[in-house]
């Protein structure tokens, strides 16, 4: 017995209950974990198959529809016009959110993207034009970056803030620069730049002629294959190919370098980051400023590609699709690219008025949706399985009794889009751990 | 092997971090290998071979291991494949057993204190220093990691150890300095110190013990659980039961002690008990009253007073004022309220009466909690909880985090509570409070309540081996002389 | 303590005059930058900004402001962020002007039931967020701007001649029903030259007053404070975190339903094409300026509406009254960090302040018992 007494006083446990990174407890839902590492990765065959249903599936309810317009090369091109806004925007989130920085002010950064590409650009060529675009949504990314790393703001508040002042200054600027001497000559006004030049584009002489021919003769999937194809390599921007670029960038950096790995840990541990010398300020400042950067080419390309102007209020809310496009895709490129082009195809659709081919999309939901009560129902979650084959069914209903969407409604297909995609998987997605957190250099003494 | 021992709050985790570079000195000098040294920031500490593993694993978790390993040091070995069996090599040689590959998330305890272990050995430390490395772990696994540090000693490496855990510190230590309240105060032998001496110099003065002395123990129930299970999806969507069948009954004047290596769901047990999370099947019954279904609000007005684990996350508005943080929890009990209306006035003055009553230390009601001490924090948040004169008390890790002083008081108002008739759930790390205070124990394991003992004659060693699953059902004491005399009889459970 | 509190009502008030300066001085710079006479700008808008017709003209629109700021408020006391007041307040106003078209009641029953519609739609709009989050696990910041453009979509789509609204033929304009008179809120008369003062205004006084005493009196505002301060500590402390999030999205939402309140009943007494957009993001600089305390924001929604009348004088003066937006963006983004800056630095000083105070307190006791001991 007196060996014990005499231990205790050795009460009273030596941990400090104040930062704890890995308290354990903390987490109690999430206590006990399967070891597989790659939850939530399909792997590249599974994927292929996917894509090769969902192909076929389109291509069916076209031919079924005959809306031709579902795959054909012009909404193919548009939606690849407007993916790559979105996309770019989102790819600003990617890089942002992995330091753990929060992002909401990408919409002002697409802002300046659209005032200083259009601004330098009606002056010179677009390419200067390109790169005042982006120094202007580094401009943003920067003040978000001092706002929140170094002064400690709520993220979505400077955000916030952040888009307010850029549509002030752009709006005041816009005045100042382009309703005045030269420039007003050439046609600009408060609201509008004078025109710039186009950016150049490849279109693969022969080939996107021979696609086009093929595309109309409306065979099933070749067809399709073609219009798809033909979409893609007829007019390429050169600015797209750079944003693709950027894509295969942005994977490699952030996850084959010790660059990346760094920025990475300062937004899922910032404090482990920093016990082991890494400057977390300077990644979160690099990341952010890197975010603003991209926005700004998000904003840039909106003002050449898809127009020649920049336009007041031409971003539309571009920034906020694009973070619903990186959390579509889980934090990661891959999937940010296709949530991106989801986006893109019903912008595209919505701007070429394209009404009966969202009406045929609507079969294709039906289509999907009685595959997701099918493996519902095969998972004995019966509650999720009948709700997903009624919707199936009311959907059905809908598509039977009308024969176009009305366009306001195809302008909404990406907001709700987002809120369905978000309501059924927002549990699955893991963002990282810190992000949004507000971090201060030696919090963890 | 170095030890550095102290009370909470002497100064050792302070001095480790400024050996550590991460806290800049005012004054003084630190010299490695004889050659004088000032480390700005971790980074140059990690250049002169020193490496730290903290209290609190510094790993993120959705990271793999390899990455966790690489990150700083990406130089050395690049972050490929290289790096990898780099890494291989040396978890190989000190016996780690580290898998590169695999998520942090995804492992336990004394897993990520190997990967810490192995973050600084691959940076080529020479010098490793250990903040309170066997707070988390069970006494078995306390074995292992001595058994890896001894490995590393043979190695050459100096290894400084950081402790308030006496006999830990005797068993290991080759040297032991003393400090309290940032100065050093001795160093002592282990071979000719016996723990009492050694206490003593830590403390300046004969420590105060968690003993409880006379049985208050009624055979009138009080809290009564039944068949309790609880599921909770984990990360990948799966239901798993993390609480199975449990049933236990505490009396009034009664303290059950409840250990656990944490994460065995003692935090989901204490949940549904206070309905955080709703139980998918049991009953609970307060006083002969069955909440197993009420809403937490009901159940504290009912009686449940709560001392949470996490008192941050979970007991305090830390940017509020003192004495809206006496409204938390109570907002519809007497003082604070009056129908639905506050009554700030009354809450003010009765927080007055806590701060004064249970020593909480001060300079007013209108200072947030933030600016309180832990101690002071936690004295204020039991006096919050016993004004309302609680008929079951829920006390997690009553004194984790909390100096000497506070400990003292808050066991000695738990004994009192107790004399009062109150019943008490305690659920502690420390071994050695569970058994000082408990009436009776109840051992959890994954979410099993899998055994049970007698603090009167159980050792922290036996206790510990129920706590990893190594033995279940009645635990008996093998006696020897030592524990002839039981001067605390159990209350009787079966 | 009462010097305590002095000094907390001067960090209190550091933050936004800060903030107010650097506006000033980036504006000033802006000006310069651009070649104008920043001062005379600056003495042109106070001056104009006193006179009576733009005093009735500030109150008017503070109207809007502060009912605006009020339901941004509400959400960020839980720290939620309701970005979607936007959306919110005009798909209210739109469903109340349609109601309030197709019926006619006496103004005592008339008013009511276009305020409460408004008001449930709002709440109604804010509440799919609410129940996104909790039931979910949906971001309210995402889910709101999702919201706030699926109504654009909504409105767009109804209001169109032959669906729910009309073209005039005069000014080919679109716009709903005009409300019947019952349905005109009474306004104060000033001096005529100034014009009347809408009578909504009491209605947004009085929602400052309940917002105050709810939060700060009820235990109903405690646990919503608790709930905005430690979603843990709360849900710990009995309350249903979230119910709580469901209910404080309903409330503002409701609120937000009374932004459209002022223009539909006083001023336009029709939804049209041209119906105020974009005041849920305006409330939200308010709210901020304000610091979620209803007598800051209204301080701040008037002094948006000073700018805003200002600017419009600026513009005569051969200024470009889009300088007013750069001032104000400025002004939000300084006095978010400024009060994150006067925050730290008061918590900061507040903890070296207990500290030193204990450790007197404690050189005393030992003095104290080294002085028993001789």
């Amino acid at each position: 017995m007196t060996a014990v007494r005499s231990t205790s006083v050795e009460g009273g446990g030596g941990r400090r209950a104040g930062m704890s990174a890995t308290t354990t407890t903390a987490v109690p839902a999430t206590a006990p974990k399967a070891p597989q590492a790659k939850r939530g990765r399909l792997s590249y065959p599974v994927l292929l198959l996917i894509f090769a249903g969902a192909l076929l599936a389109v291509c069916a309810v076209r031919a079924i529809t005959g809306a031709q317009d579902v795959t054909s090369s012009g909404q193919i091109s548009g939606m690849l016009q407007m993916a790559v806004p979105i996309g770019l925007a989102g790819l600003a989130g990617l890089w942002s959110e992995r330091a753990g920085v929060v992002n909401i002010g990408l919409e002002g950064m697409m802002i300046l993207g659209t005032f200083f590409g259009a601004w330098a650009g009606w002056q010179t060529n677009p390419w200067i034009g390109l790169v005042a675009g982006i120094l202007g949504g580094m401009l943003g990314g920067l003040l978000h970056a001092v706002a929140t790393v170094t002064f400690g703001v709520d993220h979505i508040v400077s955000g916030v803030a952040i888009t307010l002042l850029a549509q002030g200054t752009t709006q005041y600027l816009a005045k100042r620069w382009f309703n005045t001497g030269h420039a007003a000559a050439l046609g600009g006004n408060p609201k509008q730049s004078p025109p710039i030049k186009s950016v150049p584009s490849i279109t693969v002489p022969g080939l996107s002629d021979s696609l086009l021919t093929i595309e109309h003769h409306h065979w099933f999937l070749v067809s399709d294959l073609a219009g798809i194809l033909g979409g893609l390599v007829t007019g390429l921007s050169y600015f797209t190919v750079l944003a693709a670029l950027l894509f295969a960038a942005t994977f490699f950096v952030l996850w084959r370098t010790a660059f990346g790995l760094r920025l990475r840990s300062c937004g899922e541990a910032p404090i482990a980051a920093e016990s082991l010398g890494v400057n977390v300020y300077f990644y979160k400042y690099a990341a952010v400023v890197l975010s603003g950067g991209l926005a700004g080419f998000g904003g840039a390309f909106l003002a050449m590609v898809p127009s020649h102007i920049y336009n007041e209020g031409q971003t539309g809310g571009r920034g906020y699709i694009g973070l619903a496009a990186m959390i579509f895709g889980n934090w990661r490129p891959g999937g940010l690219a296709m949530g991106a082009g989801l986006f893109g195809y019903t912008d595209s659709l919505q701007l070429r008025s394209g009404g009966p081919a969202a009406h045929a999309l609507l079969l294709l939901l039906v289509i999907l949706l009685v595959l997701l009560a099918a493996r519902k129902v095969y998972r004995k979650s019966y509650r999720q399985g009948v709700l997903s084959a009624a919707f199936a069914a009311l959907l059905l209903v809908w598509f039977l009794m009308t024969d176009t969407i009305p366009n306001e409604f195809v302008s909404a297909t990406p907001y709700v889009a987002t809120l369905l995609v978000l309501a059924l998987s927002a549990q699955r997605l893991r963002m990282p751990k810190a992000d949004g957190k507000p971090y201060r250099k030696g919090q963890g003494k | 092997m170095h030890a550095l021992v102290g009370e909470n709050g002497a100064g050792k985790s302070t001095l480790m971090k400024i050996l550590y570079g991460m806290q800049k000195p005012d004054e003084g000098t630190i010299a490695i290998d004889g050659e004088q040294v000032t480390f700005h920031h971790p980074g140059d500490a990690i250049a002169r071979g020193v490496g730290m593993v903290h209290q609190h694993f510094m790993l993120a978790d959705n990271l793999t291991v390899l990455e966790n390993v690489v990150l700083g040091s990406e130089k050395l070995h690049g972050i490929g494949a290289k790096a990898r069996t780099k890494i291989l090599e040396i978890s190989d040689s000190y016996g780690l057993g580290i898998r590169p590959d695999v998520l942090v998330e995804n492992l336990g305890v004394a897993d990520r204190q190997r990967v810490e272990i192995l973050k600084v050995l691959y940076r080529g430390a020479r010098t490793l220093i250990l903040d309170e490395p066997t707070a988390v772990l069970v006494p078995q696994e306390v074995d292992a990691l001595f058994d890896n540090l001894r490995g590393l000693k043979a190695e050459g490496l100096t290894v400084i150890f950081i402790s308030h855990k006496l006999g830990e510190v005797l068993s290991v230590a080759d040297e032991i300095t003393v400090i309290r309240r940032g100065t050093t105060v001795g160093s002592a032998d282990p071979k000719t110190t016996t723990t009492k001496q050694l206490a003593e110099l830590m403390v300046g003065s004969e420590l105060p013990s968690p003993e409880t002395r006379e049985s208050t123990v009624t055979d009138v129930p009080m809290l009564t659980v039944g068949g309790l299970r609880l599921t909770a999806p984990d990360a990948d969507g799966v239901e798993r039961m993390v609480l199975d069948d449990i049933a236990f009954t505490i009396h009034k004047g009664e303290v059950l002690g409840l250990a656990g290596v944490e994460g065995n769901g003692q935090a989901e047990l204490v949940e549904a008990i206070m309905g955080m999370r709703d139980a998918d099947a049991g009953i609970i019954t307060l006083d002969g009253a069955d909440i197993s279904h009420a809403p937490t609000r009901k159940r504290r007005e009912n009686g449940i007073g709560y001392v949470p684990e996490d008192r941050h996350r979970h007991g305090l508005l830390l940017e509020a004022p003192l004495w809206e943080n006496r409204i938390l929890g109570h907002v519809t009990e007497e003082p604070n309220s009056k129908g639905a209306l506050l009554d700030n006035a009354a809450a003010r003055r009765d927080t007055e009466r806590i701060v004064a009553e249970y020593d909480v230390r001060t300079p007013g009601i209108d200072v947030t909690a933030a600016s309180l001490s832990g101690g002071n924090q936690q004295k204020l948040i039991v006096g919050r909880e016993m004004s309302h004169r609680p008929k079951l008390l829920i006390a997690a890790h009553p004194t984790r985090g909390v100096d000497v002083g506070a400990q003292a008081q808050i066991w000695d108002q738990i004994r009192e509570a107790r004399r009062e008739g109150l019943a008490v759930l305690l659920i502690s790390a420390d071994l050695d409070e569970l058994i000082g205070l408990s009436d009776t124990l109840r051992v959890m394991y994954r979410g099993r309540l899998v055994a049970d003992a007698d603090p009167a004659t159980i050792t922290p060693e036996e206790l510990g081996s129920a706590m990893t699953g190594a033995s279940s059902g009645r635990l008996e004491h093998v006696a020897t002389d030592a524990d002839a005399a039981p001067d605390a009889d159990g209350g009787e459970e079966r | 303590m009462k010097k305590i509190d002095k000094e907390r009502l001067l960090l209190g008030i550091a933050a936004p005059v800060l903030a107010l300066l650097a506006a000033f001085v980036v504006t000033s710079l802006v000006l310069l930058a651009t070649g104008k006479q920043p001062f005379d700008a600056f003495q042109i808008m106070g001056s104009y900004g006193v006179k009576s017709d733009s005093q009735v003209y500030i109150l008017n629109k503070a109207t809007t402001y502060y009912l605006a700021g009020l339901a941004v408020a509400v959400g960020f006391r839980m720290n939620l962020f309701n970005i979607g007041v936007d959306g919110q307040y005009r798909l209210a106003a739109f469903a109340a002007a349609v109601v309030g078209g197709m019926v006619n009641l006496p103004g005592i029953l008339e008013l009511p039931l276009i305020i409460i519609v408004a008001m449930l739609v709002g709440a109604m709009w804010a509440g799919l967020a609410g129940l996104l989050k909790v039931g979910r696990g949906v971001s309210e910041v995402i889910a709101t701007i999702m919201l706030n453009a699926i109504a654009t979509a909504i409105i767009s789509y109804l209001l169109q001649p032959g669906r729910l609204a009309h073209l005039d033929a005069n000014t080919n304009s679109v716009h709903t029903t005009v409300l019947p008179k019952s349905g005109w809120f009474f306004t104060f008369t000033t001096n005529p030259a100034a014009g009347p003062i809408e009578g909504f205004i009491v209605v947004a006084a009085l929602a400052g007053v309940a917002y105050w005493f709810v939060l700060s009196r009820t235990r109903f505002g405690f646990d919503l404070r608790t709930v905005g301060q430690s979603e843990s500590a709360a849900q710990a402390s009995g309350v249903n975190v979230k119910r709580m999030i469901v209910t404080s999205m309903l409330v503002s939402g409701a609120c937000a339903g009374l932004v459209g309140m002022p223009t539909l009943l006083n001023e336009s007494h029709q939804y049209a094409t041209d119906f105020p957009a974009g005041i849920g993001f305006t409330g939200i600089a308010i709210a901020l300026l304000g610091r979620n305390n209803p007598g800051g924001i209204a301080v701040g929604a008037l002094l948006w509406a000073f700018l805003d009348r200002t600017s419009n004088w600026l513009e005569f003066n051969g200024y470009d009254k889009e300088i007013v937006g750069v001032m104000q963006g400025v002004i939000v983004l300084s006095v978010v960090v400024a009060y994150e800056l006067v925050r730290r630095y008061g918590l900061g000083r507040q903890q070296r302040r207990v500290g030193e105070q204990l450790a007197a307190a404690a050189r005393n006791t030992a003095k104290q018992e080294q002085e028993a001991a001789i």
